[in-house]
């Protein structure tokens, strides 16, 4: 499937001294796969567009923090 | 020549008074992926790259000289009626001994800014992936300050600020496709 | 000084930041895309948009603009705060 944000499983020492964090993540944004923005590219409305940072909806990957995404983050 | 508006690019807002926060966007107030370092560098490299991407630079450069006002807006804000006292209580105790509450170009350590954040190669495949670079490292940036900050309105800015390095990544990228000149030809290796 | 704004101010003033971003956007996308008519039409349209705005603004602001690029008001208004990161 695909997803903006990749995973990746650090090493997990026998004498790391915190609790070790399993899994990362990492983002990998839209404009890694676009190359050239090709024309007639959908659109936000102008207000949709100023509250989502970009006017093209392909391009529009917002990040929130593990505690927003607990509340269920504040998508479009 | 520029003309400054007086206006913001984004409505900001900042729900809780929260010196730490400021402490942490100084950052991109003062620091290398910064937004001051954003603004000088592609308004430096635009004299000595092809024509065809003047354009691009000047027009990312002055948006990015509204992102440091954006910025500076969400410190100030943070940091308007704090004390003394709650100042140090934030760690900007060491800024508070030389500015007050002044903003100041430095970074999240207390590092002042300084020019060799900025690159100009005058090779314009190497400056306008340093300017690739730059986008994606003030991306990651804004991703850890938004993980640190639990403040609604500020993360919300900062989403968008964030938002902005994605676009202007992209144009860069396009920027470099477009003098390659070999868009729509085919290999010939 | 401590002239409050008006709520309209603020209604205004978003939408001016919309139709004022949707041409950053248009413009940045023209500058590697300048053969894209409709992207340029779409330009020129938010264009008068934006005047109509700006207008709307300035009689409740003042000035947005200095050095020429907006008429001033009698006495001298440029100056007047709230700044854009006061307001």
């Amino acid at each position: 499937m695909f997803t903006l944000y990749k995973t990746h499983r650090p090493f997990v020492g026998p004498f790391d001294p915190c609790p070790p964090i399993r899994v990362k993540s990492f983002s990998t944004p839209p404009n890694l796969y676009i190359g050239f923005q090709p024309n007639n590219f959908p659109q936000f409305t102008p207000m949709e567009a100023l509250r989502a940072g970009t006017l093209w909806k392909p391009l529009y990957d917002p990040y929130y923090n593990s505690r927003e995404l607990a509340k269920g983050g504040n998508p479009l | 020549m520029w003309i400054y508006e007086k206006k913001l690019q984004y409505p900001v807002k900042v729900t809780t008074c929260n010196p730490m926060l400021a402490k942490f966007l100084i950052e991109q107030y003062g620091g290398a992926d910064g937004e001051l370092s954003a603004a000088l560098r592609y308004l430096n490299q635009r004299y000595s790259i092809p024509d065809k991407v003047i354009g691009l630079l000047t027009d990312i450069g002055t948006e990015e000289f509204a992102h440091l006002e954006m910025i500076a807006t969400m410190i100030y804000k943070l940091t308007k009626d704090a004390t003394p006292e709650q100042m140090k209580a934030a760690g900007l105790g060491d800024h508070y001994a030389n500015h007050d509450n002044a903003l100041f170009y430095h970074n999240a350590a207390g590092a002042p800014w300084t020019a060799t954040y900025i690159q100009a190669k005058g090779d314009p495949i190497a400056d306008l992936y340093e300017d690739i670079a730059a986008e994606e490292k003030a991306r990651a940036t804004y991703q850890w300050i938004i993980n640190m900050s639990d403040d609604p309105d500020l993360n919300d800015a900062l989403r968008f600020l964030r938002e902005r390095e994605i676009v202007h990544s992209l144009r860069f990228r396009e920027a470099v496709e477009i003098l390659k000149e070999e868009k729509d030809k085919k290999r010939i290796f | 000084m401590t002239k409050q704004l008006p709520p309209e101010f603020y209604e205004l003033m978003e939408q001016l930041q919309a139709v004022d971003f949707v041409l950053v956007e248009l413009n940045l996308y023209l500058d590697t895309h300048n053969g894209d008519s409709e992207a340029i039409r779409q330009f020129n349209h938010y264009v008068k948009e934006r005047k109509r705005l700006r207008n709307a603004v300035e009689s409740i602001y003042g000035p947005l603009m200095h050095f020429g690029h907006s008429y001033s008001g009698d006495p001298w208004n440029w100056d007047d705060a709230p700044w854009p990161w006061q307001v």
